[in-house]
């Protein structure tokens, strides 16, 4: 029951167009992935070790991408951030997916009350600008890993809980969800078997361009102090904390800004393809 | 005018709901005012003397009704830590905050009305394909990174601006406008690729209107045919989209504060944060989303009132 028998003849079309536009992007992404998971095994320095004689060395062939202002390894901090980069950047869209499909398929589905509420209640998170109501939320529930993805979760659910609403009516009232009822299917039936197929996909991209999102904006909360809490590093505390330096090692500011750079204009890359995939509509424009 | 009141009792419920829910956040979560004044030495029952002071020891909902009356006739407590009326506090800040986004805008509109208009002269010619890649590459830069980075090259390697500081008008009028060029161009420069890929957008999809040919075929020249006829027929969607980004911007805003060092209203809530200081947050939040909602009221009638179509699409659904 998919609808996507003419999309895939765009994609390969596209992908020999554009090998090279995709090898790149794809293979920072996975080497930022593959170092971040296997930063236990690479016989790196601890990116909480203090050398306070070596503050600020500049890259060498001792210190790769140079030392911070208190003399930590920033090849290893970069690598350890990486890994909490990634796993709030996976994982609080996750959430928002979760929850935020959930709301926006039951709403697209039975209309009526539900959809109001729903919509309602996207409405007053929406009224919020996104950055500061996670501030308020890591603010007071305090500082750590899992508070961080919690509330960049939170604020994942408005955009996927519209992205599966929107997607959800669009199938709602195609004749195969109707041929389903017809023939006695129960509304849980239909909603798993017909309809979330039809939205997983978009879903799915949605997801992959909220990746690189919920990445800058837990770089964002550290960067202000309120993210990730202080010894673990994270890219957006790193920038933050090499600003101090910056007009006498100002690799300690621009090395993370750079890889974090490059890793989000891929993802958005790779993001994009995956959207023109998904909906061939957005390729034309 | 039926589906304006619909829209002013909509404004009210999500005000309503948006005060309650900063409301609920900022006083359910962990993080107690009284120890943070106090200090981790406080006997409990300075504690509690104290909270019975701030008037902490009452029931959540009296004291956000208490809170939500005084609101509404522009009082907004004094803050725990220091007895400043939270009003006054935002007020103080405001124009700093509203200074860096009109600016902010402005530099964003310089750059991505001009940037569509040459786009779309030669669409998929060089200047298109080099402002789609400049657009994909700053939609890619998070803002307090380009701070970091325009901090250090004007600041640090040209030494043209100051880093950080603020000068008020009312002291310099120049000096004012050195301190706010780099705040405003960190916004600026990531804004601006969003208004210039929706403009571009819409500026091709006018420019294969039949008015445009006859335009064309009166002989007038190729930029009189633009910026007289196909800009303004073209600029609904970046309306919106101004008004959409607005609650990104107050986000950015916030950072820009604290990468400058300006006294705005985000520095103001960053501080508020923490100290803990919960009724200086739940002012400053509601302040916030209060105005963003309002601005997007705002945003949607003047919409609205350009284009009578709206009125009857997208306020039945």
């Amino acid at each position: 029951m998919s609808a996507s028998a003419a999309e895939p003849t765009v994609g390969v079309r596209r992908r020999r167009h554009l090998s090279w536009a995709l090898a790149l992007p794809l293979g920072w992404v996975l080497l930022v992935a593959i170092l971040a998971i296997t930063a236990d095994w690479l016989g790196l320095p601890d990116p909480a070790a203090q050398e306070l004689i070596q503050r600020r060395k500049p890259p060498s062939t001792e210190y790769l991408l140079g030392t911070d202002n208190l003399g930590r390894d920033m090849l290893s901090r970069i690598i350890y951030g990486a890994r909490t980069s990634l796993i709030v950047g996976i994982c609080a869209p996750f959430l928002g997916f979760l929850i935020g499909g959930a709301i926006g398929i039951s709403a697209g589905y039975f209309r009526g009350k539900i959809d109001l509420l729903a919509v309602g209640f996207i409405d007053v998170l929406l009224a919020f600008p996104a950055l500061v109501l996670a501030l308020t939320f890591t603010a007071y529930l305090g500082q750590s890993l899992f508070n961080v993805t919690l509330a960049l979760g939170i604020l994942s659910i408005p955009a996927a809980a519209r992205v599966s609403r929107a997607n959800t009516l669009a199938w709602a009232n195609r004749d195969f969800v109707l041929a389903a009822r017809t023939i006695g299917a129960s509304n849980w039936r239909i909603l798993t078997r017909e309809i979330l197929p039809n939205v997983l996909p978009a879903m799915f991209a949605f997801w992959l361009v909220a990746i690189s999102v919920i990445i800058v904006a837990e770089g964002a909360l550290s960067f202000l102090g309120l993210g990730i809490p202080a010894p673990q590093p994270s890219w957006g505390g790193m920038i933050a904390d090499g600003r101090e330096a910056l007009d006498v090692a100002p690799h300690t500011a621009l090395i993370p800004a750079a890889v974090m750079f490059l890793t989000v204009l891929s993802l958005n890359f790779l993001g994009d393809m995956v959207r023109n995939l998904v909906d061939p509509r957005r390729s034309a424009l | 005018m039926h589906w304006l009141a619909r829209q002013v009792l909509r404004l009210a419920v999500v005000l309503l709901c948006v005060t309650l829910l900063t409301y609920l956040i900022v006083n359910i979560l962990p993080g107690d005012v009284a120890i943070v004044i106090l200090g981790s030495l406080a006997t409990p029952q300075d504690i509690a003397g104290l909270r019975a002071d701030l008037g902490l020891d009452r029931p959540m909902l009296v004291r956000y009704f208490d809170w939500l009356g005084s609101a509404l006739s522009g009082d907004l407590g004094r803050s725990y830590r220091n007895g400043e009326p939270v009003a006054q506090a935002i007020a103080d800040r405001l124009p700093v905050s509203l200074q860096l986004m009109v600016m902010a805008q402005i530099i964003a509109l310089g750059i991505a009305v001009p940037a569509a208009l040459l786009s779309v002269r030669r669409p998929g010619g060089l200047f298109d394909r080099m402002s789609a890649s400049a657009a994909f590459g700053f939609l890619a830069t998070p803002n307090f990174m380009l701070g970091i980075v325009l901090i250090y090259l004007f600041s640090v390697t040209l030494d043209l601006l100051p880093a950080t500081g603020f000068t008020p008008m009312s002291e310099s009028l120049w000096g004012n406008f050195e301190s706010m060029i780099l705040p405003s161009l960190t916004l600026g420069l990531i804004e601006w690729t969003v208004l210039m890929r929706v403009l571009r957008s819409d500026l091709l999809t006018t420019l294969k209107e039949d008015f445009i040919l006859l335009a064309r075929a009166k002989g007038l020249p190729p930029w009189r045919v633009l910026l007289l006829h196909a800009l303004r027929p073209s600029s609904f969607t970046l309306i919106t989209v101004l008004g959409l980004n607005i609650g990104g911007l107050i986000g950015g805003a916030v950072i820009v504060e604290q990468i400058f060092a300006l006294p705005g209203v985000g520095r103001l809530l960053l501080g508020g944060i923490f100290n803990r200081d919960l009724i200086l947050v739940q002012g400053t939040v509601s302040f916030i989303a209060a105005g963003f909602v309002l601005i997007n009221f705002l945003v949607d009638m003047l919409y609205a009132v350009l284009d009578p179509r709206v009125r009857y699409v997208r306020f039945r659904s």
